[in-house]
């Protein structure tokens, strides 16, 4: 098993080196010159040399290549072009928002999508099953952002049940987080019941179930200890490839109910050309993605005993 | 009697589509009646699809009867509570036709072989351990067994986990649904003969399933021959096979593979596939297939009816001799 996860982690090495390469191609070599955007227009060739040499944008591609890959390795992604700010203490800053949002979110999210599911597959056929799948349906064809006006104006403004945006620290920003968080809750509810009902059905039709019933079973027993154990591969590899995605938190949920997390920053940066910060977050995402990877088949193996990591 | 089926019917609705016309049900067991007694095996025998699988599952109720009545011990089955139910299942047990799926892939063998005592309150915990133990000695596993998972055996030892798992509430009957086809013949011989020690050991009842009349043969007291839904031939398993009366019986019969220098027999090879159950021909079902048809079969139907001593056939065209 040790032997097995450290030749994952030496495995997943060039995978982020090829993560760095394309990033750096993508935003260093055909991403256009950031310093024009920061200079403003007016400014004199002298100005746009100092900012560029500042920057060390003036060096060959290949040095700045390896600062970049220094930066990586060391954690220290240098300063925002816009703020000026550490970029290592802006995602420290910003990580807490957005995993306080996401967090919890993700977590009932998924506990109340596998509840129903199993429930679903029980009654398969039945009015509460087909019930449940055109729910599903409808809520996943729906937009997110009509999610977002509809409950910012009818559940805040209107009937002002929650706060319509911001953000406070600490147990104080809890009723920001409310809405959006069920906002997440509901949209990622409708594609996690179809997709782990279709694992649950799976499961509920194998001879082992019939076994279990011969046995004098009752159905809960059934459903919970042997239906949903043998369900659990495909729901811990959809679970766990989600994680990564928690950091960064949801792009337009933050923007909208203006949560300073990681989500609000990628857009702040994507808009102004704020190219360190946009490729220290795509590195951090791509190794948690990496890790993530790596989880979950140790989650396989510690799930499901016909799993030997080798 | 330990176990009385009367006029047993399970009929699986069809979906029909939007336009079509509404489907007609398949007729997977249609209108079968037989009895088992008590420390007796009953063969059931026939092709696939036939129903006969279908028809043990109704009498354990894992699959629900469209009709007729289960008397088991003198208890009705069919007007059984869920908790009644639960009740009879400790004397009523089954061995499955796939011995590894059959078997939670998530659970170690002692797990399985413990849960039915677990669910049912059988003793404490190391009575139960104690009582895994022993059955684990009775079907011939190691003690080893107990912590490892059922994908580490083969398939044998597979079957072995699943009767140790139907013996564990020490039932009095137990449907054996194909238990050995899944199995190559040499671990074939092991099993039946490990069905047939156990059932002397401790007095059970079988309602042996399979497709394979020479594995029937060997083990049953009693054979019942079944046609698209239907028992068309019932009695002694020595009769049966020596001198079978139905032209059914008597095809399947003589196609057992014999392992002898003289061919005693001519094979009757059956032309033509099964009708489909769910539009069954008129008169007797099994006319489209019979070697000795006449026109009279088309419109008649047979019933089934004691012919010799002890023997029900349903054919026109065999005459009572009792």
């Amino acid at each position: 098993m040790l032997s097995y996860i450290i030749r994952r982690i030496i495995q997943a090495i060039p995978t982020l080196f090829g993560v760095t390469l394309v990033t750096f191609i993508v935003f260093n070599v055909v991403g256009g010159d950031p310093v024009y955007q920061m200079v403003g227009k007016g400014a004199g060739q002298k100005e746009i040399d100092a900012l560029r040499r500042e920057l060390g944008l003036d060096r060959p591609l290949y040095q700045q290549y390896f600062f970049y890959l220094k930066q990586i390795t060391t954690f220290d992604f240098g300063r925002s072009y816009a703020t000026k700010q550490k970029i290592s203490q802006m995602i420290k800053e910003g990580m807490g928002p957005s995993l306080s949002l996401a967090v919890p979110a993700f977590f009932f999210g998924s506990i109340l999508g596998i509840i129903i599911s199993l429930l679903v597959a029980l009654y398969r056929g039945k009015l509460f099953d087909r019930l449940t799948v055109v729910l599903s349906v409808a809520g996943m064809s729906v937009s997110v952002l009509a999610y977002i006006i509809a409950g910012q104006y009818y559940l805040a403004y209107m009937s002002g049940l929650f706060p319509i945006s911001g953000w406070e620290p600490g147990l104080r920003g809890v009723p920001f987080l409310v809405l959006p968080g069920l906002i997440w809750v509901i949209v990622s509810l409708g594609s996690d019941v179809r997709f782990f009902r279709t694992v649950m059905l799976d499961e509920i039709n194998q001879d082992y179930v019939r076994t279990a019933y011969a046995k004098g079973l009752g159905k809960y027993r059934v459903l919970f200890r042997h239906v949903l154990k043998n369900a659990m591969i495909p729901i811990i590899t959809r679970l766990v490839i989600a994680i990564p995605f928690l950091y960064t938190g949801s792009l337009l949920l933050e923007n909208f109910f203006s949560i300073p997390g990681l989500g609000s920053m990628s857009i702040n940066a994507i808009n102004s050309s704020d190219f360190p910060v946009i490729k220290a977050i795509t590195f951090i995402g791509a190794l948690l993605y990496v890790g993530g990877n790596i989880v979950t088949d140790i989650c396989y193996a510690l799930a499901d005993p016909r799993v030997r990591l080798k | 009697m330990l176990l009385t089926v009367k006029n047993l019917k399970k009929y699986f609705p069809q979906k029909s589509g939007l336009f079509s016309k509404p489907a007609l049900p398949i007729k997977a067991v249609d209108d079968c009646s037989f009895t088992l007694e008590k420390n007796e095996v009953l063969g059931l025998v026939g092709e696939s699809g036939c129903g006969k699988s279908t028809a043990g599952r109704c009498i354990l109720r894992l699959t629900e009867p469209t009709a007729g009545s289960i008397h088991f011990d003198n208890r009705d089955l069919l007007a059984l509570s869920s908790g009644e139910l639960k009740d009879i299942r400790k004397t009523m047990q089954i061995i499955f036709q796939d011995p590894l799926s059959s078997l939670n892939p998530r659970m170690t063998v002692g797990g399985i072989i413990e849960e039915p005592l677990i669910v049912h309150h059988r003793g404490s915990p190391i009575e139960r351990k104690e009582a895994v133990a022993a059955l684990l000695d009775k079907v011939g596993l190691p003690q080893s067994a107990l912590n490892r998972y059922p994908h580490e055996f083969s398939g044998g030892q597979c079957q072995r986990i699943g009767i140790a798992r139907a013996l564990a509430l020490k039932p009095q009957l137990i449907i054996a649904d194909e238990p050995v086809s899944a199995l190559d013949v040499s671990i074939q011989a092991q099993i039946i003969n490990l069905m047939i020690a156990l059932k002397e050991e401790l007095s059970l009842s079988y309602l042996f399933i399979s497709h394979d009349l020479s594995v029937v043969k060997h083990i049953s007291d009693r054979i019942a021959v079944m046609y698209l839904g239907k028992i068309v031939e019932i009695g002694p398993a020595q009769q049966i096979c020596l001198d079978p009366l139905h032209p059914y019986t008597k095809a399947l019969i003589s196609v057992i593979p014999e392992p002898s220098l003289h061919r005693s027999q001519k094979k009757t090879i059956l032309q033509g596939d099964i009708p489909s159950p769910a539009r069954p021909p008129s008169g007797c079902a099994f006319h489209t297939r019979c070697p000795v048809a006449k026109e009279e079969c088309k419109k008649r139907e047979p019933i089934l009816e004691e012919k010799r001593s002890g023997r029900s056939v349903s054919c026109l065209y065999v005459n009572k001799k009792v």
